[in-house]
């Protein structure tokens, strides 16, 4: 098939007529074609990346257990908002002005940062990390959420939760246009 | 003067070697295959910068897309023997028969989301045919009898008396999902106590810190 005559050909004259002898080498080229072929199928239908998954958990609502009093100061409240948007306040609701701001690095992972050294200085050594309490909204997106719980990681915050939306941060978020 | 005779070579080219490590190379596809599962929902997941594996086995996915518009949820769980059990429990607490012949379609079938009522019509089609068919997605609400919650806890169960292990959740949303259905699907988690789970995101590049 694909071999080309070598043998030159036409030189038993006189000699001996002698039984030719068949090739051993057996042709691979159909033989190869269909392995790749079958290659080419299993690499396209497999799945080579595995999944990622980041883990969430959620507090147990259903046992009340006893709570510590923490200093207001020291939590941070985050709002999801609409069109990639959030805001941010420290403290109590109302009681200071909330910052517009959006997701990444000049955005919420500086104020987490920023936020974060400031409750660890003015705070006494074992209680002085941030406590962080995410309140998406309805109108924020599951990305949102996702991009937010990741900033957590990436800032190494310890203490973070999603809590339900009041009906006041809503209003906040509708003042500011991102409702 | 003598013509200088070129030498014919052989055209001939070894394939042996070419054709081993081809078979090589299948066996290991062969052998690592998994095949994709075909997602209805097209979703695209969020990027994270976590590097936690998704288990392969002891899984129960809830997918969130986006179908025509609406918020469509779909469900898959692995293993067909806790598909089978699962599909039996929610055939009893329904009232809806299933018989031998569906079951085992549906202990094939790796993801879906057709309500309870339109599920047996849906086992009846032919594979082929099921692409067409409009999957209207598994109703979940907040009450204690969703069809969700029982599909998520009679598979839990399932995988308990079958394998005595506890079923890992995966949650898979569409970055473009507003956040109450995400926010519905948690609460129907903890209300079975089921208050750690999985988010399945791509991975994005670490950030430079």
């Amino acid at each position: 098939m694909a071999e080309l005559d070598t043998s030159g050909g036409g030189k038993h004259k006189g000699g001996k007529i002698r039984s030719k002898k068949a090739s051993t080498r057996v042709d691979l080229t159909a033989m190869v074609d269909l392995a790749f072929l079958l290659i080419t199928f299993f690499m396209l239908t497999t799945t080579l990346s595995k999944k990622k998954a980041m883990d969430l958990a959620m507090p147990d609502n259903s046992v009340k257990t006893s709570q510590l009093p923490v200093a207001a100061t020291r939590s941070m409240t985050i709002l999801l908002g609409s069109h990639n948007k959030l805001e941010w306040y420290m403290g109590e609701a109302g009681k200071s002005a909330p910052t517009v701001d959006n997701y990444g690095k000049n955005g919420l992972r500086k104020a987490l940062i920023d936020n974060g050294k400031q409750v660890a200085a003015t705070h006494a050594a074992p209680d002085n990390f941030m406590i962080v309490l995410i309140k998406p909204s309805d109108k924020s997106t599951y990305e949102n959420l996702v991009n937010t719980l990741d900033e957590m990681n990436i800032t190494g915050v310890q203490s973070y939760a999603i809590v339900k939306i009041l009906p006041v941060e809503v209003g906040d978020l509708q003042k500011n246009n991102i409702y | 003067m003598p013509r200088v005779k070129v030498a014919r070579k052989s055209t001939f080219i070894d394939m042996t070697a070419m054709c081993d490590v081809a078979f090589l190379l299948l066996t290991f596809f062969i052998l690592t295959a998994k095949p994709k599962v075909d997602d209805p929902t097209k979703a695209e997941v969020p990027f994270s910068s976590k590097e936690k594996l998704v288990p392969e086995d002891n899984l129960a996915i809830i997918t969130v897309g986006n179908i025509n518009g609406k918020s469509t949820i779909f469900y898959s769980v692995t293993g067909s023997d806790v598909r089978a059990e699962a599909l039996k429990a929610m055939g009893a607490k329904y009232n809806v028969p299933f018989t031998a012949d569906e079951i085992k379609k549906f202990s094939l079938l790796e993801v879906f989301g057709v309500p309870m009522n339109q599920l047996k019509q849906y086992l009846d089609l032919r594979p082929d045919e099921r692409k067409g068919f409009p999957q209207a997605g598994i109703p979940a609400d907040t009450t204690a009898s969703n069809e969700l919650g029982n599909w998520i806890y009679l598979s839990r169960q399932a995988q308990r008396g079958l394998h005595d292990k506890d079923l890992d959740i995966a949650i898979k949303g569409d970055k473009h999902q507003e956040y109450p259905i995400i926010n519905e699907i948690i609460g129907i988690l903890g209300k079975q106590k089921k208050f750690k789970f999985d988010l399945i995101t791509d991975l994005r590049a670490a950030p430079k810190k």
